[in-house]
């Protein structure tokens, strides 16, 4: 047991009874840093010294009878591809090595507002492009439960910071899987809000029709708690929602009686490992216990969709990181011959084989003559997809699955063949593409491994989500086992 | 449809990236990988189907016209490679 264990409700009430300090929480997070890190390797960057300082502000803060943020004290790991104003954001690739921001995410505005501290910027699959965060410029992290196997990504330092006790919670960021994948990965809680929901100013671009930020946390309650602090209509992000934020925590009540739950059998077909069934199986037998029903349903167009997924989520990406051009901040090449020969030398040299895998295939794919057979195929094939899940949910309140197909993987066993990695998102992907959100929530174990359970909500209904997911945890143990690390 | 390594010679042209021809010849491999598992998308008659491109019903989400002031100069500058007179330097456009 240690301090990190505790609900943030339990630690708030340490820290108004002064059982506990600021200081104390970031001591604790730091602790498990000097213990772990130099073989967990989730974080890229350490902020240290602003951490304490802040710990000392809050504890004075503490003292005094001031109003407290939401996640008052809590530290905090931020996923690398969110900008924080002075503290170096790379999203672990070499071109944005010596970057420093100048200005912070809204969603790192609303950490501060909420009072939780920073401790530092987690590894992540460069430019958030792959699955198991082997593809990060600097090193891979290693998942807490085995060190010889992947956390998953891209969100991978994410996730592990959390289930090594590293981080109390931390922010990652999805666009076709890179919260849930992880989270499932490293057995703890990951959400993926609706797109929309969450600001993305600040959020170094990928796949913009898709990428969202979410929490990342040890139990449900904790995430409805960060979700409430971060969620909300921002106007620096033409694509957020301008929508009422519903009461999170207050829609924690333990009653699911009466739900309608739905299990697409594309979920649990051929390619899902059977140790990762016989979880999901096992997991709806216990809604069904709280009052639950579940039904088979068809999502017919599920296999369609991680092929239109990569030609559009890598055609927004080669738009996107059209901009990283070695003029206005990263790493320069030296010696250009002229202008031309400074953007090829410097997107050479700066980014790593998968960027550049997937940088080329959008260019391809949007090239003139291709346009309509791929891109515009794929966004066609998108709207069958969502289509699907519309017809679902007019019936079923939500969808339930597997969140990945199987366990983690070894370290460099699927690094050779790109096609086989995309694969693993294959439960992942429909949901980002729908554009609805779901959540991770550990499910079971095989051979040593954790499998998570994948919640799938309507458009902006998180609540629903986060009722059946924290009614779930309530009745099983599978959060509440850490790894030996 | 087969890509060689022309095309990616092209593409990457487009991309604005130089590659080796090894790199060309991995990346020739891999699309044609790639784009071979795309086409399983051909299946499907999408002919009466209106394309996605978001899934929020947005369009044309404007701000008032109202001038702001931009980020200081200064602190734009911290991250430029290279810089003159308050302006970000790069190499001669025209020879």
């Amino acid at each position: 047991m240690t301090l990190f264990d505790l609900r943030l409700q339990e630690i708030h009430n340490k820290l108004r009874s002064k059982e506990l300090s600021v200081s104390d929480l970031v001591d604790e997070a730091f602790g498990k840093i000097n213990e772990r890190e130099d073989r967990v390797k989730a974080y890229l960057t350490l902020d240290e010294e602003q951490a304490r300082s802040t710990a000392k502000k809050l504890d004075d803060k503490l003292a005094s009878n001031e109003p407290k943020g939401l996640l008052f004290g809590l530290p905090a790991g931020i996923k690398d591809n969110i900008v924080t104003e002075g503290l170096r954001t790379t999203c672990a690739s070499q071109f944005l090595s010596n970057y420093n921001p100048i200005y912070d995410a809204t969603v790192v505005t609303k950490l501060k507002q909420a009072e939780s501290v920073t401790i530092g910027k987690l590894n992540m699959d460069e430019f958030a492009m792959g699955g198991s965060t082997e593809n990060s410029s600097f090193y891979p992290t290693r998942n807490p439960w085995n060190l010889d196997y992947v956390p998953g990504g891209s969100s991978g330092g994410s996730a592990a910071a959390v289930a090594a006790g590293e981080a109390y919670f931390t922010l990652g960021s999805d666009t076709g899987g890179s919260i849930r994948q992880p989270a499932s990965y490293c057995g703890v809680v990951g959400l993926k809000p609706t797109y929309g929901l969450v600001s993305r100013f600040g959020l170094v671009a990928f796949a913009s029709s898709l990428d969202q930020i979410g929490p990342i946390t040890k139990n449900v309650e904790d995430a409805a708690y960060v979700l409430q602090a971060i969620a909300g209509y921002d106007k620096m992000d033409s694509t957020s929602a301008n929508i009422e934020i519903p009461d999170y925590i207050s829609a924690l009540t333990g009653d699911i009686r009466g739900l309608r739950i739905a299990v697409p059998k594309e979920y649990m077909g051929e390619g899902v490992d059977p140790a990762v069934k016989e979880s999901v199986m096992a997991s709806l037998r216990v809604l069904e216990s709280l009052g639950a029903e579940w039904e088979e349903v068809s999502l017919p167009h599920t296999e369609y969709a991680v092929a239109a997924y990569y030609l559009l989520a890598s055609s927004e990406a080669s738009s996107n990181l059209a901009r990283f051009d070695g003029v206005r901040y990263g790493v320069r090449a030296d010696n250009p011959d002229n202008l031309l020969d400074l953007y090829h030398k410097s997107r050479s040299q700066g980014f790593g084989s998968e960027v550049k895998r997937r940088i080329m295939l959008g260019t391809y794919a949007l090239s003139s003559g291709y346009y309509d057979a791929y891109y515009l195929k794929a966004q066609k094939v998108r709207t069958l997809i969502k289509r699907d899940f519309d017809e679902v949910f007019a019936k079923y309140d939500i969808i339930v699955g597997p969140t990945a197909p199987t366990t983690a993987f070894r370290i460099g066993s699927q690094v050779d063949n790109p096609l086989t990695m995309y694969l693993n998102d294959i439960l992942t992907i429909p949901v980002s593409l729908a554009g609805v959100p779901a959540l991770s929530v550990p499910c079971g174990f095989a051979e040593g491994l954790p499998v998570g359970l994948q919640i799938i909500g309507k458009p902006f209904d998180e609540s629903t989500i986060l009722r059946v997911a924290h009614a779930f945890e309530a009745n099983t143990e599978h959060h509440k086992q850490r790894p030996n690390l | 449809m087969t890509i060689h390594v022309k095309d990616v010679e092209h593409v990457a042209k487009l991309a604005r990236l130089n590659l080796n021809a090894e790199e060309e010849q991995m990346f020739t491999e891999q699309l044609n990988a790639i784009l071979q598992y795309a086409e399983k998308l051909n299946e499907l008659n999408t002919d009466d189907v209106e394309p996605t491109t978001h899934v929020l019903h947005l369009s044309n989400v404007m701000r008032e016209d109202e001038v702001r002031d931009s980020l200081p100069i200064e602190k734009v500058l911290l991250n430029a490679p290279d810089e003159e007179d308050g302006q970000i330097k790069v190499p001669a456009v025209l020879e």
